[in-house]
């Protein structure tokens, strides 16, 4: 039997630096000014301190629950310095790195996950990026809506998406990379390949070898890089805006990394797998590499590092003090949103929630506990 | 209390337990349901107990857990499948809606889906947006489907097992505000409780207050208030929201003559509707004041630092049955 070999296709992986922080190749052009290394180093380290401040508010019964991005910072600020303002972002909920670059203040982050849908009124009104999409897998769907908005206007402008391994299995996220390759649309998916969805291990979340070849499936490019290196990242991403931007259409990025931390304050990732594993991932952390790179350079020291981790304490501590002395949203918030004028017939409800507000402003009582 | 009491979610494995112990053919499958036990813990145990082809943790994708669920069920499995959130069901509903719900009708009988969709549901604990939503009515619309809701350990246990046995599609909704709330002892003797029946969990004789799921605890608080007043409450937990036990709700009203109906759910075509109209049909002459509902509000959940404004307080619920006594 004669069978004809009619398609073949491949995956590549990209890495710069390795995770002592020695470079593997040699570096792209942009890697080679030192500002835009520095500015990289430290929008990452704003994240995690911003991130690490957020679940310490959960600890302390200040805050919800909140998912760390811990560990997948190089991921989330490389999407937002490769974006253009114009561009629209559709996140998930560990994406602190890159909403932070558009426009997204630290206290709105905490306001969203304080229980206070203003956090999601971001920037200064004046951003067209989506919210984040707790349903998973979702917001791929949007950013080809927004896409084919571009690409009908003629608008050189690109949606990027993101989402997590286990995202990858939900018929919203295979509708959507199917959509952007039938239509060749200017959207780029980033996968954070973090090997775990809550308990579930990539390994059963499904049978493929990587995650970037789904694209293949969808008739366009997936690429395979290292998320944990910022420059293997941002140059990915540069590239893939680019060509979406010029008419190439879409590509995937499968970006891996490692959940370092619980899947959200709620979670104990005890329960279903082993500290060493954890351990091990440490050793690849995103910002120990480049600031391992960045000395090895002279372009740091431990004096700018400690300058840097008190400028961060500093924004991220006014970031709290604003958030804590955010004034409570009044009950009639619950339907003053919801249609642009709330209906007439319903008018006995909003009424009540007025009545319930003003009996509380007498007895003295904060809105919420 | 007895030191073997359990709580609302501890009833709910236990009879998992039970059932996977006793009937080879039921599955248990859903999302983080096995190494992890459930984000709720749920299913904690249970996978070591009973093995991985017993308990599966699946991908992650709803549509896949109902549609896979709905092709066991017609090979005589008997899947148990736990949506982690109600907020998520809904990619699961398209299938509930166009497969599970109709097979036996579709093909006379040939094909059946003896399945089971568990799902946390309602507000309270401070959780995220789409976390905290209660959309029974929704399901309950659906023609073919049962939608059955436990308001105590005890009922968990009981009605999960009739679910499990039951020939036809349920869904199960556990109210996670109070799946710790209160702890019972429930013997373990796999003996199920009665579907689509109403549980009178108070009796009384001035008032009728119609309930379900959390939002039987504050009712019960307010009918003890209105003992000490001198007031006789009726409470009736309806249990399964779909079928309708209207029978049991409609003796108690042309007994007490008024009717106050309690739900999280927003107030606009809800099950208090539902009820309030079958009210209107068959007891219209038995009641001494219009039937009264106490519920949410016709607003998307808030998020949670003003979700107890949105939730029906004991004061919210008191002030709607003093109105329907005060009825002239
Ligand atoms: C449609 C839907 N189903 C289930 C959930 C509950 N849930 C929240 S996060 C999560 C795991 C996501 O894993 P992954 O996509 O790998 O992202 P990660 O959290 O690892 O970054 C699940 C199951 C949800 N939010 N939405
Ligand atoms: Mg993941």
């Amino acid at each position: 039997m004669q069978r004809e070999q009619v398609a073949s296709f491949s995956i590549s992986h990209l890495r710069f630096l390795d995770e002592h922080g020695n470079t593997t190749q040699d570096l792209p052009e942009f890697a080679k000014d030192p500002d835009t290394l520095l500015y990289l180093y430290r929008t990452m380290s704003l994240t995690r301190a911003a991130d690490a401040k957020a679940v310490n508010l959960q600890r302390t019964g200040r805050m919800g629950t909140y998912p760390s991005s811990l560990g997948q910072e190089a991921i989330s600020v490389a999407i937002g310095h490769a974006m253009r303002k114009e561009d629209v972002f559709c996140p998930y909920y560990r994406e602190q790195g890159t909403m932070l670059q558009r426009g997204v203040k630290i206290e709105d982050i905490f306001n969203y996950w304080g229980g206070d849908e203003r956090g999601s009124n971001f920037g200064d009104g004046t951003s067209e990026d989506f919210p984040i999409s707790v349903p998973i897998a979702s917001q791929c769907l949007h950013a080809t809506g927004v896409a084919t908005a571009f690409k009908l206007r003629k608008q050189p402008r690109v949606a990027v998406v993101s989402c997590g391994d286990g995202a990858t299995s939900e018929g919203d996220f295979y509708e959507a990379i199917n959509l952007a390759g039938a239509w060749n649309l200017p959207v780029v998916f980033v996968v954070n390949n973090n090997k775990w969805a809550i308990s579930v291990p990539l390994s059963e979340q499904t049978a493929a070898q990587t995650i970037a070849q789904k694209a293949i499936a969808a008739g366009f490019d997936g690429e395979q890089v290292d998320g944990n290196d910022v420059i293997a990242m941002h140059h990915t991403l540069e590239q893939a805006i680019e060509n979406a931007r010029q008419g190439g259409g879409p590509t995937l990025i499968e970006a891996l990394t490692y959940r370092m931390c619980d899947h959200t304050t709620a979670d104990d990732a005890s329960r279903y797998r082993p500290r060493e594993e954890v351990d091990e991932h440490r050793k690849k952390c995103p910002l120990v590499r480049l600031y391992n790179y960045l000395l090895n350079q002279g372009l740091w020291d431990k004096e700018k590092e400690n300058a840097l981790q008190a400028e961060c304490a500093e924004k991220v501590q006014a970031a709290v003090d604003a958030y804590l002395n955010t004034e409570n949203q009044p009950l009639t918030s619950m339907v003053d949103y919801l249609y642009e004028t709330w209906p007439a017939s319903l008018a006995d409800q909003r009424d009540a929630l007025l009545q319930e507000q003003q009996a509380l402003e007498e007895k003295g009582e904060a809105v919420h506990g | 209390m007895a030191n073997n009491a359990i709580t609302l979610v501890e009833a709910v494995t236990q009879a998992l337990a039970y059932e996977l112990n006793a009937d080879p053919d039921t599955v248990v499958l859903g999302e983080d349901v096995g190494v992890n036990g459930g984000v709720f813990r749920a299913t904690a145990g249970l996978q070591q107990r009973f093995g991985k082809d017993r308990v599966m943790d699946t991908p992650l994708a709803e549509s896949m857990i109902a549609g896979a669920s709905i092709g066991m069920a017609a090979q005589g499995l008997k899947p148990i499948a736990e949506i982690q959130f109600m907020g998520f069901i809904f990619p699961a509903v398209d299938q509930m809606i166009t497969h599970a719900a109709r097979m036996r009708n579709r093909t006379r009988g040939r094909l059946t889906c003896p399945m089971v969709m568990r799902a946390p549901f309602g507000g309270g604990i401070h959780a995220p947006e789409h976390h905290s939503e209660s959309t029974e009515a929704l399901l309950a619309h659906i023609p073919g489907l049962r939608v059955v809701i436990p308001s105590s350990p005890t009922l968990a246990y009981g009605l999960l097992l009739a679910a499990i046995r039951d020939p036809d599609p349920v869904i199960f909704l556990e109210p996670k505000r109070i799946y710790r709330l209160v702890k019972q002892e429930v013997p373990d003797n796999g003996e199920a409780l009665p579907l689509d029946v109403c549980f009178q969990l108070r009796e009384g004789t001035d008032i009728t207050l119609v309930t379900w799921g959390a939002s039987t605890h504050e009712t019960l608080k307010v009918a003890n208030t209105l003992a000490k007043q001198g007031v006789s409450a009726e409470v009736i937990d309806v249990a399964t929201i779909k079928p309708l036990d209207m029978n049991t709700i409609l003796q108690s009203v042309e007994k007490t003559g008024r009717c106050v109906i309690v739900h999280e759910a927003c107030r606009s075509f809800g099950v208090g509707a539902e009820i309030a109209a079958q009210i209107a049909e068959k007891a219209l002459t038995s009641l001494m004041a219009p039937v009264k509902r106490v519920t949410g509000y016709d607003t998307v959940m808030p998020y949670f630092k003003l979700e107890k404004h949105y939730l029906p307080s004991e004061a919210q619920i008191l002030a709607g049955v003093q109105e329907v006594l005060e009825y002239a």
